[in-house]
Order: C-alpha cells, then structure tokens, then sequence
C-alpha cells in the first residue's frame, strides 16, 4: 500500500454567484495516475487550479506529501519562503504551453531554479556548485523530451507540441510531488498530440505522481490509475479505466461519454 | 554683416550652443520621466481605488492641458502666488523649471503606454512564473518586463520624437534653446538682426536629430525580433 501524497478535503470554490467546486475531496497515492474528465464548465480547471495555487478556494483544505498547503481555516500569513515551499510542491503544465518568449529552451528551463538556488545560496541553504549543476540536469530534462536539438531554440521556433515538451520539462526541474496538466494537448493539432501523450506516458511508467485534466478519453484510459468524472462542480463518478469507460453507473456519464466518442 | 557667408558661422554656433540646451532638456526628461512613468502607471493599476482614481485624475490633467500652459504655471506660479519663486532667477532657473514640467507631462504619457503593455502580456505568463515558485518582482523583472518593452518600442519611439520637437514650447519661459537662439537673429544678435532664416534653419537639427533616433529605434525593434510577443 503506497501512501497518499496529495488529499483534497471539503473543497469548494464559488465565482460570484456560480458554485464551481463544491465539497469535492479526493486522494492521490504516490507513484499513480489520476485523471479528471467532464465536460467543459465542469469545474476540473478550477480544482486543478486550486491544487496548484492558482485560485484560492473559499473552502476545505489541500495536503500534499503531509504539508497542509491550503487550508480556508489558517489565519495566520504564510512567510514568502513558506509559500513557496508549499508552492514548488506541485507543479502545472498548462494548456497553451506559457513558455517564456524570450528565453531559449534552455533558459526557459533553467531560470526558476537558478532564481530560486541563488536566494538559497544567499541564505546559506544551497552550495554554489549546485547552480553549476542546474543546467546539466535541464539539458538531461530537456533530451528527455526528446529535444535535445533544440535547446538554444526559441518559443517561436519550436512547434506546439515541441512547447508543450519543454514546459513538461521547465516544471519537472523543480521536482513537484505531483505533477499536474491542464488540457496538456489541447492547443494542439490533432496530428501531433502524439508526442506530448507519449512524453507523459513515459511519465507514468517512471513512477511520477500526476493529475490530468484531459479531453483524451483513449489517453486517459490507458495511462490512469483512476479516473474522476466530474459534473457540475462535484465528483459524479470515480474508479478505474475500466470501471468508467466500460461501465458507466450515472446517465450523465453514459451521455458525456457518448457525445466524446462521436466527436 | 550682411552676406549669408559672413552670417552663417556666428549663426551656426549661436544654434549649436541653442541645440545643446534643447539636447539637455530632452536627455533630462527621459532620464526623469522613463522611470516616474513606471511608477505612475503601477499607481494606476493599483487594486487600492482611492490611489488609482487619484492618478488617474492626474493623468487626464497633465495629458489634458497644453504643456505650454503646464511650462507657464510651473514656471510663475510659485513666485506670483507665494511670492516665492523656488526656481531662482536665470537661465538655471528656467531650466529647472522646465525639466519639471517635461518629466512630469511625458511621464503620464509614458506611463499610459506602460499600462497598455504590461497589460497586454497574457496572465498565463504570470502564472507560468507562480507556479514556478517565482516572487511578484522576479515575475515582473524577468518575465514581463522584457516582453513589455518589446510591445512598447512603436509608441514610445512615437512620443520620443514629439519630445524632441516639444522642448521648442520652453521657448516660452524663455529657456535658450535652439528655437530661442534662431529668433535672436530676427530681433538682432550679434550685429545680425532681421533675419528669419536662422529660425527656419532650426528645422534641419530638429530633423537630423529626430533621423538618428527614427534609426536607433529601429536598431532596438530589430534587436529584440529574436523573439514574438
């Protein structure tokens, strides 16, 4: 039995009047796979984005790996240095990629831990040969995305699905406990989503943590551990790839599901 | 001295020493206003209301009413209201003066084009830097800032030109610059006087000077189109 590495509990979260997330709790174990389907309003960006601080939610509390980051209870402020603890405890890859236009692959990749190593070497927390080390461990990240070619490349020179690699790469240098993704493939062209899935499956075989908020129903089969189905701000249904897609318990699944096929 | 020959060389360096005052007035000014405007501009995206209406307010003044009305109150209005004219007297004076109304009236321009391009940079780049562990200033300097002054380089080349022609309002208060030097001559300067073609002869630094910049403004696009905002 793997221990839990991310609890969500009591979650709820409102835009003005429209309940987005309401009462949701869920938890992720180490080492596994999670991913949320529904259809778009459904409130999985707005979970997703709460988990990785985002948004703040207006109730309930967020553990990851034993560290309470969010709580709506906690009264007191949260130091910089706390924040950002709790914050490099996750890590988000977004749906239109967010690279930095104006650095290349590399540097895109390098730059948040460099900033962050530097204000630790000034605090005495991290040694200077550390920062040495940053850009050897980018440049094995970043062939890890198969991009090996690329790393003096620009944003605007790479394809989508080039840029969604090296973001997947800029958010595992800082080594999240769990890695989450926001409609990873969803900017792209259909012909290329390919490569951004299997980078991600590779993922999944090493063992990493991950949350998927995906629209891929045959990715999301293959490579979760669990699926959620979320509908209007709560979890409708929860179990494995086999259990949602195969038997659908809720008529809200059986059409959501439906009308994904069709498309 | 009545031929263009004999002219021409005490014109000229009369201009020439007009220009540098003109070219002083214009290098203080970006000093002065390129940085206040970032702070005005951050005042007025403030969150706290009371901060950002007030600059606002401001803003609209200074944009609203004609430089050479701002470059007469700020110069007299000290010395006629309290009797207290805080420039002192002199070319020095005036200069002082000057330099405060063109800080002050570019830097509200300057600080609309900021807001413009701040705000035009997506807020996935911020949150791209949130979830990085970035802090709010790091965000700013190494993130935004560079993709901002990328998507500022048209209007601010805009409003730096106008500069160049504007500091010709301190005319006004009687500051020394070129356009100043140029009407001495039709007054009567120097054993030269009712002559126009000094004042119309100003045009060709104003020209010039603008060319270089028009040219190095293009230096600046060009050096950062290594990458798309």
């Amino acid at each position: 039995m793997s221990e839990t590495i991310l609890q969500v509990s009591g979650l709820s979260k409102s835009f003005a009047d429209n309940k987005v997330l309401k009462d949701i709790s869920l938890s992720l174990e180490e080492g596994s796979v999670m991913s949320i389907i529904g259809s778009s309003g459904s409130g999985k960006t707005t979970l997703l984005r709460c988990i990785t601080g985002l948004e703040t939610a207006d109730r309930g509390t967020i553990t990851v790996a034993g560290e309470r980051v969010f709580d709506s209870e906690r009264t007191q402020k949260l130091t910089r240095e706390q924040k950002r603890h709790y914050q490099l405890l996750t890590g988000l890859v977004f749906q239109n990629f967010n690279l930095f236009p104006q650095y290349s692959v590399l540097k895109n990749v390098t730059l948040a831990k460099e900033l962050l190593l530097k204000e630790q070497i000034k605090q005495g927390k991290a040694q200077k040969d550390e920062l040495e080390e940053v850009e050897k461990q980018a440049k094995e990240l970043i062939s890890s995305v198969g991009l090996a070619d690329k790393l003096a490349s620009y944003p605007c020179e790479l394809s989508g699905g080039q840029q969604q690699r090296v973001a997947i790469a800029r958010a595992l240098i800082l080594s999240p406990k769990v890695l989450c993704f926001d409609e990873p493939t969803s900017a792209l062209d259909p012909e290329i989503t390919g490569e951004v899935l299997n980078v991600i499956s590779s993922l999944a075989s090493e063992g990493r943590t991950m949350l998927i908020v995906t629209h891929e129903m045959g990715f999301a089969k293959e490579v979760s551990d669990t699926v959620l189905f979320m509908d209007s701000g709560v979890i409708a249904e929860e179990g494995t790839p086999k259990e949602v897609f195969e038997n659908p318990k809720s008529e809200r699944l059986k059409s959501f599901l439906n009308s994904t096929l069709k498309v | 001295m009545n031929s263009f020959a004999e002219q021409f060389p005490v014109v000229f360096s009369a201009l020439n020493t007009g220009f540098l005052q003109t070219l002083k007035l214009f290098v203080v000014t970006l000093v002065g206003a390129i940085p206040l405007g970032l702070i005005i501009s951050f005042g007025s995206m403030s969150r706290f209301k009371p901060l950002s209406a007030a600059v606002k307010t401001v803003v609209w003044v200074v944009r609203g009413s004609p430089l050479m009305i701002q470059l007469l109150i700020i110069y007299y209005f000290p010395g006629l209201v309290f009797n207290n004219p805080v420039w002192g007297g002199g070319e020095n004076g005036r200069f002082i003066a000057a330099c405060v109304a063109f800080i002050v009236n570019y830097a509200c321009y300057f600080s609309e084009i900021y807001r413009g391009g701040i705000q035009d940079v997506p807020v996935g780049q911020q949150e791209a830097g949130i979830v990085l562990g970035m802090s709010r200033s790091q965000i700013f300097f190494k993130v935004t800032l560079l993709q901002m002054i990328k998507r500022i380089v048209p209007p601010m080349s805009n409003e730096i030109i106008t500069l160049v022609k504007d500091t010709s309002l301190a005319r006004i208060i009687a500051l020394q610059e070129i356009i100043w030097a140029g009407q001495a001559f039709l007054k009567g300067s120097q054993g030269i006087s009712g002559q126009i073609w000094p004042l119309f002869f100003t045009a060709v630094y104003y020209l010039a000077f603008s060319g270089i910049l028009t040219l190095l403004f293009s230096a600046v696009e060009k050096k950062l189109s290594y990458f798309k905002v």
